[in-house]
């Protein structure tokens, strides 16, 4: 399995695609496969703000509810309105069109601390 | 069933064939079972289009016989296992003496003095220990006997599983209407057709023994595949029934509700005789049950879920008993156990998700019925 090389990964399965100081946020196609079908998203407030690894909203299958952790901190900007009435693109292109925030990165130095596509393909082998 | 470590999971005859398939297995009542092979929402739109098939051998299967079979059974459950006839079946519970539900089950008829009592994996102890206590105290001239381990049961339901069984079995299936059953073989397999169900679909159950399991799966599998069959897990299991409003134990029933409450007083025979709980049983009929088990339809956008709050004009007044996105329907529907008093068809609650409160209505229960013909 190999994920998309451009983007910074977390312990709880989320990425983060990085243009300055901007950043985009979701979920990885492991976690979307291990949640099943997902039918609702609770996504974060506009302006609201995230702590790296703190929870910023909820994603639910079929049978559970899982909290959503942010890859990294700073204000959301910006968030995938289209997760509203189609939930399911988590499942069918997490890392494209089921894109969840954008976020004004706080300190880009947390990057650091995720793992690049190589670490995180074999921390979910 | 097969061999495992003592402190490991039960397994059905079929757990390679499930790990052949690429099931996600998960623990349930002791038994690791699948809960998808593909996708919930797949497998529940398998079942209500064309036909699903389930590996149900973790069920128990308890078999009463005697000179005094009817007399016990009449005794020991709600309903009147008397008025069956031979092959036919009827849906009943055990209750204790103040009219808790042990479980519900189905019990079939299999000859004037043979039945059999199909109960949930997860109580088949429980039901056991009540049916032999009582057996013991009211020493009645039947016997016991709990056949769950040489029995498997598989189910391929919807639409299509007539047509699916017409082509492995000589049994006339048109003959075996709902909540009848018929002795057979099905691809050479000896089975017990059933025409039964837990998914509001036409369907039926195959019993059979355990060491022919495969060969049935496999063959109904195999003719499958000229009808649409996939198999289904335990996840569509629980979505079909709730869409179809019938209640799990667990969920809508327990030791804390009685018949009357969920819905389920019709299954009750109080004029039958003396039997356990009847006294319970008919002081909750007099009076009307406390509380009512109600269809809710979210008016906001939230999931309801088992243990969810209930509140109407702002206070608590009961909880969710199950809830889910229906697949069929695409709306966010729960049963819910409320004060009698405030059912009714359009009244005004509200769920409390993650601590916020979200619109609902009482709607009419089943949520989804199968079109009949």
């Amino acid at each position: 399995m190999s994920y998309p090389d451009d983007l910074r990964y977390s312990k709880e399965h989320e990425w983060v695609r990085v243009e300055e100081s901007h950043a985009t946020i979701g979920i990885t196609s492991f976690a979307a496969d291990e949640l099943g079908d997902i039918v609702f998203v609770e996504l974060p407030e506009v302006g609201g703000g995230l702590t790296q690894f703190g929870t910023f909203g909820v994603v639910e299958s079929v049978k559970a509810v899982s909290d959503l952790f942010s890859p990294v901190s700073g204000t959301v900007t910006e968030v995938n309105e289209a997760l509203r009435d189609a939930p399911e693109l988590l499942n069918s292109d997490p890392f494209g069109a089921g894109w969840i925030a954008r976020v004004e990165l706080a300190d880009s130095s947390e990057l650091d601390g995720l793992m690049d596509a190589d670490a995180y393909a074999a921390e979910t082998a | 069933m097969t061999e495992a470590p003592a402190d490991a999971l039960l397994r059905t005859p079929l757990h390679e064939t499930h790990r052949q398939l690429g099931a996600r297995l998960v623990p349930f009542a002791g038994y690791e079972m699948p809960v998808q092979y593909s996708s919930i929402i797949e497998e529940h739109r398998t079942v209500r289009a064309e036909v699903g098939l389930f590996d149900l051998s973790h069920m128990g299967e308890i078999e009463v016989s005697g000179d005094e079979a009817v007399a016990f059974l009449r005794y020991a459950l709600v309903s009147d296992p008397g008025a069956l006839v031979i092959g036919q079946a009827q849906y009943s519970m055990a209750c204790q003496d103040d009219g808790g539900i042990i479980d519900d089950l189905i019990c079939y008829r299999l000859e004037d003095d043979r039945f059999l009592v199909v109960c949930n994996a997860s109580n088949r102890a429980a039901v056991l220990g009540h049916l032999e206590e009582l057996l013991a105290r009211g020493d009645f001239g039947a016997t016991l006997e709990d056949r769950s381990e040489r029995t498997a049961l598989i189910a391929p339901q919807g639409p299509n599983a007539a047509a699916l069984l017409a082509e492995l079995t000589d049994l006339d299936l048109a003959a075996i209407g709902n909540y009848r059953s018929a002795r057979g073989t099905v691809a050479g397999v000896e089975c017990m057709v059933a025409r039964t169900g837990y998914t509001g679909e036409d369907g039926f159950e195959l019993f059979c023994d355990t060491r022919r399991a495969r060969a049935l799966w496999d063959a109904v599998f195999e003719a499958g595949q000229r009808h649409g069959l996939k198999p289904c897990g335990l996840g569509s299991r629980d979505t079909l029934r709730l869409e179809a409003g019938m209640p799990l134990y667990g969920n809508e029933l327990s030791r804390d509700t009685n018949p009357f409450e969920v819905n389920l007083g019709r299954v009750v025979k109080l004029e039958k005789g003396e039997f356990i709980g009847r006294a319970a049983l008919q002081a909750v009929q007099q009076t009307g049950p406390a509380r009512k088990l109600i269809g809710l339809e979210m008016r906001d956008n939230a999931i309801p879920r088992a243990g969810y709050p209930v509140h109407a004009d702002g206070q608590q007044v009961g909880h969710v008993t199950s809830g889910t996105l229906s697949p069929t329907l695409g709306t966010k529907v729960a049963m819910a156990l409320v004060p009698a008093e405030l059912a009714g068809i359009g009244n005004a609650f509200e769920v409390v998700v993650r601590e916020r409160p979200y619109r609902a209505e009482q709607v009419k229960l089943p949520f989804y019925k199968r079109p009949r013909d």
